[in-house]
């Protein structure tokens, strides 16, 4: 635990000392107020009525608490003729988000892996290659890959939402991997290869018990990445395979409807808590994670 | 055979990864490239028509100011949401006792994706709305903070939700950089007597060169992706004050039934992108084969 | 009229008969989804599955249906293109020439279309002479909404010209009222563009500007003056417009504390939501000038392979356009039907105006299409306007420079 292994020795005195700690903390309490500020926008918007939206102030707490609108926005909100809320998307999210992060995870241990422990003449020109492919802004490939997907048959498909989150994410997970493969000695591989261990075994058996704070970080960055995806999802789905974004952006940016903002910002918040979820609940691992090594370059 | 196989492993492991990159990057990039050079409309069209796209691109106001936008809005967002990151780092790392919460408080926005806050940031920067009535109403008259409405200031409205989007991750990044720094140097040096912030800035910053790199390269992606931040927050404007290449290419291909010009655009940002990442690849790539 | 229901009934006929053959399908991609718009799109449904159709909806908000573009466009190269979809104005015809509408002329012709539909609402939905696309309803955009007691209180009556507006403003605001409430988004400066430039042009001048692109027009000194009037009006907006969604700014009206909006219809649908009547506690009067200008919805089917889907597109062409859902769908949406023998007696005094509007306007010619929402220009066209609007509104750029700016960008968009 490296949280705990420090422990400032400062000389000085101890009313400094406490003037110095009260300081620090008002610092990261401001900072926080900050972070939080448009959360508590959103919250305290989603339990005002519409009523109280229209004639009062925006940003300050409810009048009246109420629940209907995280109501409607689950199971009751119109997102087309469908008046079901963000339900029914919700499921489809999930469907697509689990398979890809899992996939694109697995796909990008096995190439950092290759690339960080079994060089070859071309591989480092092959990492150089998937990482540029990160960079690639996504409305340039809509088009050609509706084409693909179309060519493919998984036009319109959960597959093809899958298919196209696998691609687009491997850039990420193999850099994350190879990064942290990197700084594992290249002893161990050679070491196991003497022992007669094959390329899978030793991926198996001797890279991958170690991976496991890069495997958070990789799934959590993965996670978000797919989970709030909106563009992939808007282009390459059809009636039935909408995700959660989706669903979301038909509540919120009705143009030319009246908008219920409790609604919207309830809406938004049932949508974000899976991510919300895997922050808070994971966020510990993330950092731990990102100080096993993946980062040390 | 098995020990063809065995040798070649590693390659064949990597093959349909290169191949996926190969046709899905590189393949939808040339795509590009020569849709670029059409005169495709509503759908792609492939009769080569010159340059004609680029000069168009070149003589619209709206480029101009995109494509200036992402400069001062990348060199802001870049540079502020690593010192940002970097001093709550620092703070985080003074044996907090409530670190934790205070770590996903600053880290949560990541999780959220901009067309969920994006309505909450609309309003916190109106000024008959947000912050400046608010601060008004405490009895400041004079307060204005009206930047969003301010076609010469908008751009940075944008780079404060970015910043407030991205510095928790970059946070987590140096954070992890701090943890990761030999705890003994540093006892040593506070034995000696040498003050905190000297060791911060002799000992364990420079340590930290590599993170500096990853958060640059994460936050270029970023910025250069940056599109449902603009589109939730101000539409491009006021006017298109607020234009960026990721908007600018959307509009003209998926609005204006333009795919040639946004062609065009996308080839220029894929080149702005090719000169920032060419030379970290070089250099990353260069030192780990040593 | 008589016949025209017969045709239609036996048309229906036609297609219920061979709906016992194979069950009609249909994926609807719209962008219809705030409250008021699914339940009238939902009604559609009904009717759609009373005849045997199985209904499958697939809405993209967002946008001013730019979302659904993407959708469709990634469809359509896909390979997989909904059966129909929610197409206006001239992008229709584009999407006709890509060579990936189907032809719904049988359907046009046995409804009798061409008598019912005004002449050039009916000619946006043609491509080559045959039909291509199916009207929904009629949005009016030049509308000038007020609040009846704010005026009352300062004795301003509805302006009838550009200048009676300027002085009503002028007195509001030394009064201290907001005299124009605006949302500073690219399609609303443009939304009030348009207004002034149909009241200031004529529609004569309108038509030869923004369908024809004249550049003699777009630089003349009447468009110079629509562009001090955009200038003079900047200065009758508050200073916190920018981005602000329409609503917001109907909501300003309704409050009280603005007195004009320069909006379409859709206005209505909140002032109604919140309670207020027409006439009473709103007034909804056509911006200073001649004219009308036509926002119309509409859907327009594609090539599809499979005779169930083929039979769903012939039946949903049939009941868009069908006077029972012209009638429910347009009591919901604030806008008027598309077809002229529709009973408006359950609309209320606004949608009766515009409908005695577009029938006047259509006799004497000046039914136009509205450039700011897409209706009477390609994309690419009336994108470049809006960006010179947009900007010109947005900076304390010239009238002249303005001018030049608008010709240099329509000719780079050719």
């Amino acid at each position: 635990m490296a949280d705990m292994s420090y422990t400032p020795t400062q000389t000085g005195s101890n009313v400094g000392k406490i003037a110095l700690r009260w300081g620090l903390y008002l610092m990261l309490g401001l900072f926080a107020l900050f972070y939080l500020m448009p959360l508590f926008v959103m919250i305290t918007t989603s339990f005002k009525s519409l009523e109280e939206i229209r004639t009062g102030d925006l940003i300050s707490l409810p009048r009246e608490v109420t629940l209907d609108a995280w109501r409607t926005a689950w199971s009751g909100a119109c997102t087309g003729i469908q008046c079901e809320g963000v339900r029914p998307f919700f499921w489809n999210s999930v469907l697509i988000a689990i398979p890809a992060v899992f996939i694109s995870t697995l796909i990008g241990a096995l190439n950092g892996y290759v690339v960080a422990q079994w060089r070859f003449k071309g591989a480092n020109l092959f990492f150089a290659l998937m990482l540029f492919g990160c960079f690639i802004p996504f409305q340039v490939v809509l088009l050609p890959m509706a084409r693909m997907l179309g060519l493919m048959g998984l036009a319109g498909t959960i597959p093809g939402l899958i298919f196209v989150h696998v691609i687009y994410g491997l850039g990420f997970t193999t850099l994350f991997f190879r990064n942290y493969y990197v700084s594992i000695p290249s002893e161990l591989t050679k070491a196991a290869k003497v022992d007669g261990a094959g390329f899978f075994r030793i991926f198996w058996s001797v890279f991958l018990p170690l991976s496991l704070p890069i495997i958070v970080v990789t799934v959590i960055w993965q996670f978000t990445q797919i989970w709030n995806d909106f563009l992939f999802g808007i282009s390459f789905s059809q009636a039935g395979t909408q995700p959660v974004t989706v669903a979301l952006n038909n509540i919120v940016n009705s143009t030319t409807g009246i908008k219920a903002y409790n609604v919207d910002m309830a809406a938004a918040i049932i949508a974000a808590l899976p991510t919300l979820f895997v922050y808070v609940v994971a966020g510990k691992y993330f950092v731990r994670g990102l100080t096993a090594g993946s980062v040390k370059g | 055979m098995t020990k063809w196989l065995e040798e070649n492993t590693p390659k064949l492991v990597l093959a349909p990864s290169f191949i996926i990159v190969l046709i899905f990057v590189y393949g939808f990039i040339a795509w590009t490239a020569w849709v670029s050079l059409t005169r495709s409309r509503l759908l792609p069209k492939y009769e080569i028509d010159g340059f004609i796209q680029y000069d168009r691109l070149f003589a619209s106001p709206r480029w101009d100011t995109a494509f200036t936008n992402l400069f001062v809005f990348g060199f802001l967002f870049i540079v502020i949401a690593m010192i940002l990151g970097l001093i709550l780092a620092i703070l985080l790392d003074q044996n907090i006792r409530t670190e934790g919460a205070i770590r996903t408080i600053y880290l949560y926005p990541m999780a959220l994706s901009m067309i969920v806050t994006g309505t909450a940031w609309k309003w916190i920067l109106n000024p008959g709305l947000g912050l400046e009535a608010t601060v008004r109403g405490w009895g400041f008259e004079t307060f204005t903070f009206d930047w969003l409405v301010n076609p010469e200031m908008a751009i940075y409205t944008i780079v404060i939700a970015a910043i407030w989007q991205s510095s928790g991750f970059v946070m987590a990044l140096f954070l992890a950089g701090l943890r990761s720094v030999d705890q003994e140097i540093i006892k040593a040096a506070q034995v000696d007597g040498i003050p905190t912030w000297r060791v911060y800035t002799a000992i364990i910053i420079p340590s930290m060169a590599p993170i500096f790199l990853s958060a640059f390269i994460v936050l270029s992606h970023l910025a250069i992706k940056s599109f449902d931040l603009v589109i939730a927050l101000t539409g491009g404007g006021p006017g298109y004050a607020t234009d960026l290449p990721a908007t600018y290419m959307y509009a003209m291909a998926f609005s204006r039934g333009d795919i040639g010009q946004a062609a065009s655009s996308a080839m220029i940002m894929m080149m702005v992108v090719f000169a920032i990442v060419v030379p970290y690849l070089y250099s990353e790539l260069r030192s780990k084969d040593g | 009229m008589k016949t025209h229901v017969m045709g239609a009934v036996s048309g229906l006929a036609i297609v219920v008969a061979s709906a016992a053959v194979a069950e009609p399908q249909a994926e609807v991609l719209h962008y219809w989804t705030s409250g008021g718009e699914a339940k009238s799109v939902a009604v559609l449904q009904e009717e759609f599955a009373e005849n045997g159709g199985t209904w499958t909806d697939m809405p993209v908000a967002g946008g001013g249906g730019d979302a659904a573009g993407t959708a469709l466009r990634a469809r359509v190269l896909a390979g997989n293109a909904p059966t129909a979809a929610q197409i206006k104005g001239p992008a229709i015809q584009e999407w006709y020439e890509e060579g990936v509408l189907a032809d719904i002329s049988a359907v046009a012709e046995a409804n009798n279309w061409a008598d019912v539909l005004p002449a050039s609402i009916a000619g946006h939905m043609q491509c080559d002479g045959t039909w291509c696309a199916a009207p929904v309803n009629v949005h009016r955009v030049d509308w000038i909404w007020a609040n009846a007691e704010v005026l009352a209180a300062n004795g301003i009556a509805m302006p009838t010209t550009w200048d009676e507006f300027n002085a009503a403003a002028e007195q509001l605001q030394a009064a201290g009222i907001i005299p124009l409430a605006h949302g500073g988004q690219a399609w609303q400066d443009a939304t009030v563009f348009e207004a002034v430039a149909l009241g200031i042009l004529g529609p004569d001048g309108f038509q030869k500007a923004f369908v024809e692109l004249d550049t003699d027009t777009l630089t003349s000194d009447e468009m110079k003056a629509v562009f001090d009037q955009m200038r003079t009006m900047r200065g009758f907006v508050d200073s916190n417009f920018s981005g602000r969604d329409w609503n917001l700014a109907t909501a300003m009206v309704m409050n009280g504390e603005a007195a004009f909006q320069i909006m379409g219809d859709w206005a209505k649908g909140e002032f109604m939501a919140a309670g207020q009547v027409p006439g009473e506690d709103f007034l909804c009067a056509s911006t200073p000038g001649e004219g009308f200008l036509y926002n119309v919805d509409s859907f327009a089917m594609f090539e599809v392979d499979g005779e169930e889907k083929q039979q769903g597109q012939a039946l949903l062409a049939e009941l868009v356009v069908g006077q029972n859902f012209q009638e429910v769908f347009n009591l919901n949406k604030g806008s008027i039907p598309a077809r002229t023998d529709v009973a408006l007696d359950a609309f209320d005094s606004c949608a009766i105006l515009s409908a005695e509007d577009m029938a006047a306007s259509n006799d004497s010619g000046s039914l136009l299409p509205s450039y700011a929402h897409g209706m009477a220009l390609r994309g690419a066209q009336s994108g470049a306007i809006t960006d010179v609007v947009t900007a010109h509104f947005n900076s304390d750029m010239s009238s002249d420079d303005a001018v030049q700016m608008l010709a240099d960008a329509i000719a780079n968009s050719l």
